[in-house]
């Protein structure tokens, strides 16, 4: 009786994984066997495995991983800094906050920033640099990045640091560790969870990021996501877009399965 | 002060921003080897003493020194002091060898060493299979031992423990207080030990320092803070006692419940208004005409090694009576004590000023041939 009524509540939550989550997979892996005539074939994955997509995954992977540690590298000590404040949360909203700006909207504004006649410009001239060419460079797309990914990479690792028992640190001077090494040897280790869950919210968007190769890297950088999108809407080769989707898919899981928490006591 | 001091308070404070002072102006000194206790309830300042003494905190004024040498600006690590703490702080991360090892290898040993040192401490706490065990299949007990395992293999001069039996149940925690005193005798280090309990803290120390609002109120060995505490708050901490209002009229009487009696104290002015302790273990009973005080029985509960007996006497004092015989509740007794069990203590005495009239009474005592 009970169970029963207990998995009546489970219906919207099924229909919704059935419908928005697993039709969608099960389609794109049917699409990837159908070539662009319509017929079924093994074509795509051939195609797949030509030096052309091969050196875009690897670019896309590389890319990715530019960006997570970039963002990382920011992230970490930036949180770090935040559980020490006084009015910790409020300094983490005032963060976060930004991530609630439409990512186009922020898209444009760096636009304008890093343009030829933008602020950034601007303040190169003041220092005596010159005007240099900042939009559609690798500098600009991991940069604009970076900036968009930041927050999703301190809230895990915020949380992390935030639970951590002060007496670890306290026993961990105590034994003689310097504050370097009780960095190093106690809070990272403990906060390492945090710090995967933080890879994994930006390295697997990263891997697919479209829109802001086309608008900050001006179609230089081509990843996966821009194949993607470029197959489905301006080729129309439904079949190859579905294959290289496949493929992501993959990648994530691989990933999802490596950096995935695993149980630990205590 | 002696070479055989180890750490010195001197007018220490401490205090966090504004707020009251959580330890206020106090001075002490600990002798090498021995084992301290800092007794007092929670909030005392106690544990505020041993994380100034381990440096994890910073004094607001006054001097600490450890081994002769101002320690007030030198940072935790460099401090030849361990600490055992309350919830073990044992890092989850790491196994028991290498939670054991984490001092060793800070300090750069090399592996063979730290091998040998760790097995070592390991087997000093009689857990040398465990060296391979996660600290999350260690039970209370045991993460006890590899916290205090952790602690020694640094071998510090000086181990703090921060009420480390409090986790444990009442048979445990009765067992590894032989152990760490026997630990204490075989390592042969000065032992802080922090305590809100005050059976562990007079089976164990060799002195107790008992604290309360961020002051030290009474130090001295266990009989002697039991015998003669200081003053009401040192004699309802430790033990259970009856304490009771009187006027000292002269020197061996006092007049208490609307009687005089014979007593051994000595050194008040004349009709001083007093508090007078009696141990109800010293209560013994008897029949009404026997016994000094006449006591209409309250209430009585067992408490296995005897029973507590509550009543009042006639001007409605409450006594609290130990004894392994048995009485009936509703009917009246006697109670019966030694001069001896009169404990009579002056109101608003400093440690100084007790000190002094004990130490004027033992003079005379001496020079009387006792």
């Amino acid at each position: 009786m009970e169970t029963r009524s207990r998995n009546l509540y489970l219906i919207p939550y099924v229909l919704w994984i059935a419908l928005f989550v697993i039709t969608p997979i099960l389609l794109i892996v049917y699409y990837s066997f159908i070539d662009i005539h319509g017929n079924f074939s093994l074509i795509n994955y051939q195609k797949f495995f030509t030096p052309v997509y091969l050196k875009m995954t690897l670019s896309s992977f590389w890319y990715a991983f530019l960006i997570t540690a970039f963002t990382l590298i920011v992230a970490y000590p930036t949180a770090f800094l935040l559980t020490k404040t006084k009015y910790k949360h409020l300094w983490l909203l005032l963060i976060i906050v930004p991530s609630w700006i439409n990512l186009l909207l922020k898209a444009y504004a760096f636009l304008g920033i890093f343009g030829t006649f933008g602020f950034a410009n601007a303040m190169l001239e003041v220092f005596g640099i010159g005007t240099k060419q900042i939009l559609f460079t690798d500098f600009s797309f991991i940069f604009v990045s970076v900036y968009i990914f930041i927050p999703f990479m301190i809230l895990p690792i915020f949380n992390a640091l935030d639970k951590l028992n002060p007496t670890f640190v306290d026993a961990s001077r105590d034994l003689g560790a310097s504050g370097w090494t009780t960095f190093w040897k106690v809070i990272v280790p403990l906060t390492i969870d945090g710090v995967k869950s933080g890879c994994q919210v930006v390295f697997i968007p990263a891997l697919s990021l479209f829109m802001l190769t086309r608008l900050i890297a001006g179609n230089r950088v081509i990843t996966l996501g821009t194949a993607v999108e470029q197959h489905f809407l301006v080729t129309q080769d439904w079949g190859m877009g579905s294959t290289i989707a496949v493929f992501l898919v993959i990648i994530m899981a691989v990933i999802m399965f490596f950096t995935g928490n695993r149980k630990r006591g205590l | 002060m002696s070479t055989s001091t180890i750490i010195r308070f001197e007018n220490v404070t401490k205090q966090y921003d504004n707020d009251a002072a959580v330890l206020d102006n106090v001075s002490f000194e600990m002798e090498r080897g021995k084992f301290y206790t800092l007794l007092g309830p929670s909030g005392c300042g106690k544990t505020t003493i041993l994380r100034l003494i381990s440096g994890l905190v910073e004094a607001s004024h006054g001097k600490i020194y450890i081994n002769d040498k101002l320690v007030n600006d030198v940072p935790a690590n460099k401090r030849q002091v361990n600490t055992v703490f309350q919830d073990y702080a044992l890092f989850p991360h790491l196994n028991v060898f290498e939670n054991v090892a984490f001092g060793l290898r800070v300090k750069k040993l090399k592996n063979a060493d730290i091998q040998k040192k760790v097995q070592e401490a390991l087997r000093f706490v009689n857990l040398e299979a465990y060296e391979n065990r996660e600290i999350s299949e260690m039970s209370g007990g045991q993460r006890q031992r590899v916290a205090i395992a952790r602690a020694i293999v640094n071998e510090p001069e000086v181990l703090l423990l921060d009420e480390p039996l409090s986790a444990l149940d009442l048979k445990l925690r009765t067992e590894m207080q032989y152990e760490l005193r026997e630990l204490q005798r075989r390592l042969g280090i000065t032992f802080v030990f922090v305590t809100h309990d005050q059976e562990e803290a007079l089976a164990m120390s060799d002195e107790i320092f008992v604290i309360n609002k961020g002051k030290i109120q009474q130090r001295g060995v266990p009989t002697d803070i039991y015998d003669e505490p200081i003053n009401r708050f040192v004699a309802d901490f430790i033990g259970e006692s009856n304490i009771i209002q009187g006027k000292m009229l002269r020197d061996f009487v006092v007049q208490f419940d609307g009687k005089e009696f014979e007593c051994v104290d000595q050194g008040f002015n004349p009709n001083e208004s007093v508090e007078v302790v009696i141990r109800p273990e010293d209560l013994e009973i008897t029949t009404k005409e026997k016994g000094h005080l006449k006591v209409k029985v309250d209430s009585q509960l067992f408490r296995g090694v005897h029973y507590e007996i509550c009543g009042y006497d006639e001007n409605g004092n409450e006594w609290i009576v130990h004894s392994t015989k048995k009485a009936v509740v509703g009917e009246e007794i006697g109670l019966y004590f030694e001069p001896e069990a009169i404990h009579v203590m002056r109101l608003g005495e400093t440690e100084e000023e007790f000190d002094a009239r004990l130490e004027a009474y033992d003079d005379q005592g001496v020079e009387n041939g006792n």
